[in-house]
This record gives structure tokens, sequence and C-alpha cells, in this order.
């Protein structure tokens, strides 16, 4: 890997300094019209940059493309290994316990995402109007941000084993008289409840700036047109901050579908498997011995990011069109 | 606000910053309040509180209050037992030494690496290798972590860096696309003039960087820097699976291995649990405003 980019440099270096090309690069240079006339770069910027290149390779680059590879294996995560071609693959798409795993990371993901937005998307616009001391209720509201995941989830999960069910009781509310966590059918509740308290915060601040975005001189034309409060949320703020609706939405499912602390914080998967996430079954794997067979679920798992990533440059570039 | 002086350089560039400043003002000259919002938002806050509230009193309860499992009631004795406990149990001053020693690996070596990398791509955005480092770099952003994970394990375990400094070291390479695009964006709203001149006068690439461009850097080092130190503080997963040696893991990853040990002991997990998240907590506090406008300004840039 690491004689793979220094090569590249070389190369990249030497083709600059080579005869003609670099006369035809600097006139293409200052026809782009940029700031500094250099003739070559300077060596340093290449001790600022190979480093972090190099790292980045051996940390990120080199797992990934490893884990691909493997993925096709039948590796047990060391030692020998030979290709099998998509047996592992087909063994992921056959796997109930995967397939269950997909199922709710995705349900979870989608309600999640809906519910986070919702919610922010209203607060944004409650905390943008004039509302005595905005400063403070921001600060509060955006505090569930740096809170630990794990650790939040143990406090929550105190609440939702002893105090929901305690309070249940105490109204006679049948169904919640049991703690959701150890209800198969509602434990998931809980953790999108938990999901969102942590991720609204940064949605939040989202929408403030994209409600702020929008001249102020748009609500004052329509008010004098006699526009109702509600006839300015649907007409002016949905529709003029549409572009960070989109961002949002994206960025939240692509979180959520990493979930992965706070679902251990709160029921571990269980009870039984009924709240184990994709993220869940692959470090499982990695205990179990798997770990070919694991590297294909998280390729696949993989392949959906990018596409998701694919949506959202889509989205970004729809934004900055606006 | 005392932070307002150093982020000026910061305010041209970003305009956020400004924009909430301007927002802040706008309530006041508009002398009527909205009362009816205030009060149902002061109400809202209550879902942000009373999972704090309840963590402070259960910590500072008796164990044999804290077993009646009423997470509503004040503590009463007043009592620091559970902390105590929770001081012995836990190891907390060997997990907390860990924790900060990998959050302030983490902070420096993403300021100093996410700097000079933002500074090497956006003087030689003309040249290939800097422009596609720059998008190679990013691509990470869409890389989920669950897909390396397994891989980079055993990777760490070969290179002898399964242990806090592994992890600190994976906490700078996830912060870097975020960090370097901050930086970058920020680097081109940098008038090349102000560079020209300090080398008319004969100053160097290096001189220029650290006398000129990295104190100009300085308000968005601040974010950078808070936003590695939050990420790499409140991390679970990473140091669960990277580090080997149960006794060197952060605060996170000892909640989780006492849990079992806690058991109804609820003064003396709350107390854990406290202590693991003040500290995140007290910076934000002095932090608030470099927090908000580094998530706005990472989702828009």
């Amino acid at each position: 890997m690491a004689t793979t980019t220094t090569e590249s440099v070389t190369t990249a270096g030497s083709r600059r300094r080579g005869g003609a090309a670099p006369r035809l690069q600097s006139g293409r240079r200052g026809g782009a019209g940029l700031r500094t006339k250099r003739s070559r770069t300077d060596p340093l910027f290449l001790v600022f940059l190979i480093p972090t290149l190099l790292l980045f390779t051996l940390a990120i680059t080199l797992p990934a493309v490893m884990g691909i590879v493997l993925s096709f294996t039948d590796s047990v995560g060391f030692g020998d290994f030979r290709f099998i071609g998509l047996t592992n693959y087909v063994a992921v798409f056959s796997d109930p316990a995967i397939l269950q795993a997909y199922l709710f990371t995705i349900g979870f993901s989608l309600v999640t995402v809906l519910v986070v937005n919702a919610v922010a998307f209203l607060l944004a616009i409650a905390l943008t109007s004039k509302v005595r001391g905005k400063i403070t209720l921001r600060a509060v509201f955006v505090l569930p941000m740096v809170i630990s995941g794990i650790v939040i989830a143990y406090v929550f999960s105190f609440l939702f084993a002893n105090s929901l069910p305690a309070l249940a009781t105490t109204l006679g509310f049948a169904p919640l008289e049991q703690s959701i966590l150890a209800n198969p059918d509602l434990a998931w509740i809980a953790i999108v409840v938990v999901t969102a308290w942590q991720a609204i915060p940064s949605t939040l601040l989202i929408y403030i700036a994209g409600v702020l975005s929008i001249p102020a001189e748009v609500y004052e034309a329509s008010a004098l047109d006699g526009a109702s409060a509600w006839r300015q949320l649907v007409s002016i703020t949905a529709p003029l901050t549409a572009g960070y609706i989109l961002i949002n939405l994206v960025i939240g499912f692509k979180n959520f579908l990493n979930s992965y602390d706070i679902i251990v914080g709160l029921t571990d998967g269980g009870p039984g498997t009924s709240t184990t996430s994709v993220a869940m079954s692959i470090f499982k794997g990695f205990n179990g011995g798997d770990y070919a067979y694991q590297m294909a679920n998280a390729t696949i798992f993989f392949v959906i990011a990018v596409v998701i990533a694919v949506i959202q440059l889509r989205a970004t570039r729809g934004k900055a069109a606006l | 606000m005392t932070i307002q002086a150093p982020l000026q350089p910061g305010t041209t560039a970003t305009g956020t910053i400004r924009s909430v400043d301007a927002d802040r003002n706008a309530g006041r000259r508009g002398e009527r309040f909205n009362w009816p919002v205030t009060v149902v938002l002061v109400l809202c806050t209550l879902s942000v509180l009373v999972p704090l509230y309840v963590t402070i009193t259960m910590a500072f309860k008796t164990t044999s209050q804290a077993v009646d499992g009423n997470a509503f009631s004040l503590p009463a004795p007043f009592s620091v037992d559970g902390f105590v406990q929770a001081w012995q149990l836990t190891d907390f001053p060997r997990a907390f030494g860990v924790s900060v020693l990998v959050a302030a690996i983490t902070v420096v070596g993403t300021i100093l690496l996410a700097s000079f990398t933002a500074y090497a791509i956006a003087r030689n955005w003309d040249r290939r290798l800097f422009r596609w480092s720059f998008f190679y770099l990013l691509a990470a952003m869409f890389l989920p972590f669950p897909v390396l994970a397994l891989s980079q394990v055993k990777l760490t375990g070969l290179a002898h860096l399964d242990n806090p400094f592994g992890v600190a070291i994976l906490h700078v390479m996830f912060q870097l696309s975020f960090s370097v695009l901050l930086f970058t964006a920020f680097l081109r709203s940098i008038p090349a003039e102000l560079e020209e001149s300090a080398r008319i006068d004969g100053a160097s690439t290096g001189q220029v960087f650290w006398r000129l461009v990295f104190p100009l850097l300085a308000p968005m080092s601040a974010t950078v820097g808070i936003f590695a130190f939050l990420a790499s503080w409140n991390d679970f997963v990473m140091p669960s699976l990277i580090t080997s040696n149960p006794a060197l893991q952060t605060l996170p990853v000892l909640q989780q291995m006492f849990q079992t040990q806690f058991s109804n002991n609820y003064n003396v997990s709350f107390a854990s649990y406290l202590m693991a998240m003040a500290p995140a907590i007290i910076v934000y506090l002095f932090t608030q405003r470099w927090v908000m406008a580094g998530v706005t300004q990472g989702a828009i840039k």
C-alpha cells in the first residue's frame, strides 16, 4: 500500500517537472485565475500531505479492501484461506437471523429518521420565533449531543425498567405495567426514543440554520397579505428549507443504520434477537469466528451505504441550486 | 460571551456564527415575546433535563434509598457513598486517565494532521495529486464503521496497537474527513495576499504556515478540536473492539463492563454514569457556540 502511494507521488511530481507539459499547465492555471504563481510544488507540501495519506490508507482503505476481498474466502480471521466465490453471500441472503437484523435496522432507521426530523423541524421553528431566552433554550436542546450514547442508554434503561412501569401502575394503564425492554414487540420503541433523544440536537441545528436563511421580508410580505402561521409554515418555511430537510433525512438515515451503542445499553439486541441491528450482527460474528461470512454481510452493508452516499451527493447538489 | 473576540476571523469566513448573533438580538428588539411558544419550549426542555436530573439525584442517594427504584425522589439523606464505591469498584482514576490520554492524542493529532493536510491541499488545488487526495479523504465519510471494524481489529492486533494508542490513531483517522473539509473551506477564504506579502519578506512555506496560517486557523481548530474531543470521549464501539486489555479501557466501555456488578446498587451505577458524562458536559458548557456552529458548517459545506 505504502509503495503505491509514494510511486504515484513521484510520477505526479516528475510529470509536472517534465518538458512541454509544464508550460501548458501554467498556461491553464493562469487562465483559471489562480492567485499564486508557483513553478513547482514546495516539497514541504508533500511532507504535509503524504504521512496523512499513508496513515489513512493503512487505517481505513486497507481494512476496507481486505474485508471485501476476504468476504469471497473461507477465512476465519487468521491463518490460511481459499477463495470460495459467492458462497458467503448466498449464505448471508438465506440466513434468517441476518435478514431479521436488516429488517429491524431499516425499519427502525425509517421510524427514527421521521420522528427526529418532525420534532427537530418544529423545534427549529419555535426556537427561531420571538421566544424568551432562546439562546439558553437552544443550549439545553443541544446538550444531549455531547453525552455518550451507551451511558445515556443505561440511564434510560433504568427509567424504562422501573419508572415507566411504576407510573403505568399508578395510572392503571395495563399495557405498560411491564418493562417495554422485556417485550419483543415494544423494545424497539425504547431504542427509537433514546436514539432520537441523542440525534435531535444536530438535526435541530441544521434546521435552525435553514430557517434563519429565509429572509424576514418574505414573512413580512405574507403577513401583510394575511397569511396564517400554518399557511406560512406550509407555503414558505417548508419549501424554502427543502434542501435542509433532504440533507437531514439522508444523514440521519445513514447514521441510524449504524446504530450500535444505544442498543447495547438498552436491550443488547434482545429480547431474543428482536432488536439486533446489522452492526451488532457483524460485531457478534467476530466473536463467533465466522469472519469471512460477516465480511460478506459488511460488504452488502457497504453497498447500501454507497447507494445512500450517492443520494446524499445528489441532495447536496440540489441544495446548492436553491 | 468571552469567546467572541478570538472568533473574529471566523465570523468573516463562516457567516453561521454571525447569523446566530444577529438572530440573538432579533427577539429583544421585537418588543413582544411569544409567550405561549416559550412555555411550550420550556416544557419540552424537561425531556432533556429529566434524565439528567434523575442521574444526579440517583447518584447522591444511599443504596437503601436508591433500591426502591423511585427515580424522581430527592436524595434523603444526601450521600456521596455511590461515588466512593464507584470510584473504588471501577478504579475510576485509571479509566479516567486512559480516556483523557486517548482524547488528548485524538484532539492534538486531528488538529495537526488535518491542518497540515488541508493547507497542502488548499494551496495546491491545481495539482491533481492534492485535489484527488481531498476527495480520497472525503470518501471515508461514507464508509460505515462496521464495514471496517473486523479488519481493523485484526490489523491493530498484528501491529501491536490493540491498546489506547491504537484507538487514538483510529479516532484521528475517522475525524480527518470532517476536519480537512472544515479547514480547507476556511483556508480558501483567507486572502492569498497575506501569504504572498510574507513570502516577499523571505518567509519559507514552513514559516508561513506556523507564524501566519496556523494562528489564523485558530477558530476552526477550536471547532475541529471540540468535535474530536467529543467523538473520542464518548466513543464506545472502537475501544471496546480494539483494546484487548480490560485494564486499559475508556470510561464508556467501563460502564458496560461493570453493568452486571453494579446490579441493584443504583446509586453506585448512576454515580459512575455521572462521572463518565460530566467532563463532556463541562466542555460543552464552555464551548457551546463552537459546537453549534461546527454542526452547521459540517453539514452545509
